[in-house]
């Protein structure tokens, strides 16, 4: 069968043909063909590892926000709690402190109302011993105008005297 | 080996019922064809004047030899150049010099030597010629028995085997190319057309047989691989510049088991030869017994890489060449309605045998190297 025979000038063609096609397409092409494509595949596993990294991170960062939120959303409570408590305290110290200064207001105005209450009558009364002797006078020189009217003063005058 | 995916395809079973039926067409018009070719030999050498009967064997086994002429179209062929080497002489000439001739009827002489072509390989012309007119002594089997020239021409599968060389450094060195210009980058175009292959080959191929060890052999099994896909494909393709049968041909596929063979004896570690020549843990009688044993299997190995590509491809060839010739062995035109969609039929299963083949050739070469570079624990 000469099917089966191998022909000498084939096989030293083929022979010549392949080592060259292996040789160069070896160093030319799948020297970096495969290198590109491992350095490809290394850079996607970096990749997706990174991404891993991140999306932990990202993870870890959320439960911490939500805690410092917490946290935070605690002290704001905390804080208008303390402020409410505060104010209350202003206020109701403020309170005490205007009645009290009221009150002292409204007994200083008492004082000095009584003061000048008696101050007022003290005048009063000097006036009114005034006008009296006035009168008193105006009286006497009413009455003394006449002797008789006169001695009858006198007499009652020393009536009084002796009497004492 | 997990490589049990690339069989599973859908239409298994359709493909096993085609081929169920085609044996069945074939086996029976083989033998009917079978009569006619050694009818028509017989035939032929006794009377031939009278018209010959078409000989569907001839025709296809002529198409899957190589050949010294490429056949255009019609009766146009393209010669060529035929180089031969005796007792440190070169003779060159083109093959027109022989003219249609392929009986050894046209001698051509060049510097003192005369030579004749006879189903396409080349003799020493005889001094005269037989009863045929033919310049060859042929011997019961009708065979030449005259001496051949050492036969260095470029014949048809050479010429295929420079094309593909060629087409694969410019497909590969300008993906290459592809690779260094976006590196980083996805592939594109061509690149990532055969990024897959080659991923294919890398994970599927190479890493489970091989190991850790796989970048070694990486250019080697990639090179072989798409060496015998390209030229499967190129085969399928039936006019020029496709049509010659490289992978079929038993010099190409000798020579690629041979860098199996030679790869695997020149990484072959201790143990593999231990478990060749001195096999551990048996009695020593045993041990003799097994080293022609083990030695016979080193050479089957590659033996059988080298059959089942030749087998394969040639017999895909043959198929699909006797499907079409059945139109002329019936002489009929309504034939062609049956053996055209059968022979496309086959000629879609050939663009898979070329890749399942190709496949096959390096998982095994693959298998053998990692048997001979496996560490054992």
């Amino acid at each position: 069968m000469d099917l089966l025979i191998p022909e000498v000038g084939l096989v030293v063609f083929q022979t010549i043909a392949f080592l060259l096609l292996l040789l160069i397409l070896a160093k030319f092409a799948w020297k970096p063909v495969l290198g590109a494509i491992k350095e490809r595949e290394q850079s996607i596993d970096d990749a997706l590892n990174k991404a891993e990294l991140a999306k932990q991170e990202m993870a870890r960062l959320t439960s911490q926000n939500e805690e410092l939120m917490k946290q935070a959303r605690a002290e704001r409570d905390q804080i208008l709690k303390e402020a409410k408590t505060l104010k209350d305290s202003i206020v109701n110290e403020a309170k005490t402190q205007a009645q009290s200064e009221g009150a002292k207001l409204i007994e200083k105005a008492r004082i000095e109302i009584e003061n000048q209450k008696k101050a007022a009558l003290a005048e009063l009364k000097g006036q009114v011993s005034t006008l009296s002797l006035d009168i008193a006078e105006r009286v006497l020189r009413n009455q003394l105008d006449d002797k008789a009217k006169q001695q009858d003063l006198v007499n009652s005058l020393l009536k009084d005297v002796e009497l004492n | 080996m997990d490589c049990s995916h690339v069989f599973e395809f859908k239409f298994k079973r359709l493909i096993v019922v085609f081929t169920l039926f085609s044996a069945f067409l074939l086996s029976s018009v083989g033998v009917k064809a079978q009569a006619d070719t050694t009818h028509a030999t017989e035939k032929s050498h006794e009377a031939p004047a009278e018209k010959e009967k078409f000989n569907i064997g001839k025709f296809a086994l002529h198409h899957v030899a190589d050949s010294h002429s490429w056949h255009v179209i019609g009766d146009t062929y393209i010669g060529l150049p035929v180089i031969l080497y005796d007792k440190g002489k070169v003779f060159m000439f083109n093959n027109s010099e022989f003219g249609h001739d392929d009986e050894a009827k046209v001698v051509v002489e060049k510097d003192g030597q005369r030579f004749v072509k006879m189903h396409d390989k080349i003799y020493f012309a005889s001094e005269v010629a037989n009863e045929h007119g033919q310049y060859v002594e042929l011997n019961a089997e009708h065979h030449a028995e005259n001496k051949r020239p050492l036969d260095f021409s470029i014949t048809k599968n050479t010429c295929t085997l420079f094309l593909s060389v060629i087409i694969m450094l410019l497909v590969f060195l300008s993906v290459a190319r592809n690779y260094k210009k976006r590196q980083g980058k996805s592939p594109k175009g061509l690149a990532s057309w055969l990024e897959p292959v080659i991923l294919f080959v890398r994970d599927d191929i190479a890493k489970p047989n091989l190991g850790h060890k796989y970048e070694r052999f990486m250019p080697y099994l990639l090179t072989v691989f798409f060496f015998i896909w390209f030229n499967n494909m190129l085969g399928l393709v039936p006019f020029l510049p496709g049509g010659a049968n490289l992978t079929g041909n038993i010099a190409v596929t000798m020579v690629l088991a041979i860098f199996t063979l030679l790869l695997t004896v020149f990484n072959g570690n201790k143990h593999y030869w231990q478990h060749i020549f001195w096999m551990p843990n048996v009695p020593v009688p045993i041990k003799i017994f097994l080293i022609p044993l083990e030695l016979i299997g080193v050479l089957t190995k590659p033996i059988a890489l080298m059959i089942r590509l030749f087998a394969n491809i040639t017999a895909g060839h043959i198929l699909v060449l006797s499907l079409i010739c059945l139109i002329f062995v019936f002489n009929s035109l309504f034939v062609s309605a049956a053996s055209i969609p059968f022979a496309m039929f086959i000629g879609a299963i050939e663009l898979m045998v070329a890749f399942i083949q190709a496949f096959i050739f390096t998982i095994l070469s693959a298998l053998f190297i990692g048997m001979a570079v496996e560490e054992h624990h």
